[in-house]
């Protein structure tokens, strides 16, 4: 009998293993059809299916790098992603420190207040934001796109890292603050080396949710600060029809941000249902 | 001198007291600048929704009173974007919320390559929304070249024109596949966090997979569901990028949302009074969602 049923959960678990792999194939398939055509020629790229073996060319990587110069966006993105992480950290993780450590009569509706900043629907202040860029002079800027990113990332960066202080015993600190600590240096050399970790992930999901936002990219660049999904966007336009460079440009566009977000899952969940569910 | 009157236990959270002025100096920054976000943007919205304001004509100023609203209510696009926007949030979260369902369920089982797959299903997620909108518009729903329309031929059937024929079920289907990975990557999470030890106990007393997930499985992934439903709404009730790049809101209104309603009045038609109310409108519905998910994030902050 052991042997039949030892069976019977070989046979279940192989079953298993069909389903889940054609599922997760279904899943992935428009990814990796888009790096497939990636590697085509524009003519094999239109055709379908039917060059479902071709000679795979670097060419459209070269092309989309030498006209549609790639590297700019590019650097746009990663400036953007990076600049709006790192400063959503400064200001936040005082913040967070602050509000985990030495929490007042009110810390807990400040931080719901903050968390609410964040589904403030964008259509709804897209108007005089617009408005606000264009006297400002700030349309199609870098620093002005950082700017809305920062505060993007604020609400979310705060939240994590009060989450994740939250677990930090306190009695480490009051050991700090017995030797004479200043608040400077316990935030300096005891917090952060303490909280490593944490400021790491929470870094890596700020820099995905600011390298993904479309919505304010493409209201308020155009071309000189416009970052990837901005890039990628124009070529929706009816003469852009180029599908192998399409694919191309995707393809470098998500690879990295895929392996960040890869990384970091655990704490996008944490981090995007606001602790809800660990 | 430091302050070494600890009056509390060690389990208190709260340090002894030195500086008032310490916490209201550290969080200074972050308040201000949230505060100036959602303030000022919010009070000129409901200011431009009462004025006369069109960046085209700049001689037509002043208090308009309701004369925006009129106007919009009397928008034959303001229908149907209201319930594109319900819709496309409705589908969407059925879609995701079922699927993300029993796909959790199935990445929790013991598999051959199953930390692969999942990497694979939760991959989505992370691709940017102009990218995922373009590859399903032209590479897979194409109705020339696109694999779906070969897929179709193959099996003797006429491929369809997406965008044209069923343009918000091609929306939904697209922005479904980016959510979906949040919903089974959440659920997931929640599934595991199931103790291993209720599980096998109801499988000794015999319960099978029916009666597991009933009884076991979906009372513990309630609060996960409600999770997903909540941030997904939040999300969804302002999808942009994918309709300004796949079908720019038509054929007609057809995929229409409020948010590409303000875009469309903003930006196009450059009348910001309009843009406004329509900002308001947004605005409303989308404080409606968050008065239900605040009250469950403050409960959790308890927890």
């Amino acid at each position: 009998m052991p042997s039949k049923s030892r069976n019977h959960q070989l046979r279940a678990r192989l079953l298993l293993t069909v389903l889940g792999w054609a599922v997760a194939l279904l899943v992935f398939f428009p990814i990796l059809w888009m790096i497939l055509t990636s590697f085509k020629t524009e003519k094999e790229a239109v055709a379908g299916i039917q060059h479902l073996i071709f000679r795979p060319t670097l060419q459209n990587y070269h092309d989309v790098q030498q006209r549609a110069n790639y590297a700019h966006f590019a650097w746009n993105s990663i400036l953007l992603a990076c600049g709006s992480t790192l400063a959503a950290l400064l200001i936040g993780l005082p913040a967070a420190y602050s509000m985990a450590f030495r929490p007042m009569r009110h810390t807990k509706d400040m931080l719901v207040w903050m968390l609410s900043t964040r589904m403030m629907p964008a259509a709804g202040v897209l108007a005089p934001i617009y408005l606000l860029f264009r006297d400002g002079n700030l349309l199609d800027t870098r620093s002005g796109l950082l700017a809305v990113d920062t505060l993007m990332n604020l609400p979310i960066v705060i939240w994590m890292l009060y989450a994740f202080f939250r677990d930090v015993p306190a009695e480490i600190l009051e050991a700090g603050r017995m030797d004479g600590a200043g608040y400077l240096r316990e935030i300096f050399s005891l917090l952060l080396p303490l909280s490593m970790p944490s400021i790491f992930s929470t870094s890596l999901l700020a820099i995905v949710l600011a390298w993904n936002e479309a919505f304010w990219s493409l209201i308020l660049t155009a071309a000189k600060a416009a970052p990837l999904t901005v890039y990628i966007a124009s070529f929706s336009s009816p003469e852009g029809l180029f599908w192998a460079k399409l694919s191309a440009a995707s393809t470098m566009a998500i690879l990295p941000i895929l392996v960040f977000g890869w990384i970091s899952q655990r704490q996008l969940v944490r981090g995007l249902t606001f602790g809800a569910v660990k | 001198m430091p302050d070494l009157s600890i009056t509390r236990g060690p389990v208190s959270r709260r340090l002894p007291r030195r500086h008032t002025l310490a916490p209201f100096l550290l969080q200074a920054p972050s308040v201000t600048a949230l505060l100036l976000w959602s303030i000022v943007p919010l009070v000129m919205t409901l200011w431009f929704s009462f004025r006369r304001y069109n960046l085209l004509e700049p001689s037509q100023t002043g208090f308009a009173h309701l004369e925006n609203y009129r106007y919009l209510l009397g928008d034959p696009s303001l229908g149907p974007a209201i319930l594109n926007t319900f819709l496309l949030v409705g589908w969407v979260l059925v879609i995701t919320v079922g699927l993300g369902t029993l796909l959790a369920i199935l990445y929790d089982q013991d598999f051959f390559g199953r930390s692969v797959t999942r990497v694979m299903v939760v991959a989505p997620f992370f691709v940017m929304p102009t990218v995922s909108a373009l590859i399903w518009k032209d590479m897979l729903l194409d109705p020339e070249n696109g694999v779906v329309a070969f897929l179709m031929r193959s099996v003797g059937l006429k491929p369809i024109n997406w965008f044209g024929t069923a343009p918000l079920t091609s929306i939904v289907l697209i922005v479904s596949w980016q959510w979906l990975p949040f919903a089974v990557l959440t659920l997931l999470t929640a599934v595991q966090s199931l103790d291993q030890e209720r599980k096998e106990a109801a499988r000794m007393d015999g319960a099978g997979p029916l009666a597991m997930f009933i009884y076991i499985i979906r009372p513990h992934l309630g609060r996960a569901i409600a999770a997903v439903t909540m941030v997904e709404t939040i999300f969804l009730l302002t999808v942009f990028a994918e309709i300004l790049v796949t079908t720019g809101g038509g054929p007609g209104y057809s995929t229409t949302n409020l948010s590409y309603l303000v875009y469309r009045y903003a930006l196009l038609e450059t009348d910001i009074g309009a843009a406004s109310v329509g900002g308001v409108l947004a605005i409303l519905l989308a404080n409606l969602v968050a008065l239900f998910l605040m009250r469950s994030i403050a409960k959790n902050l308890d927890a």
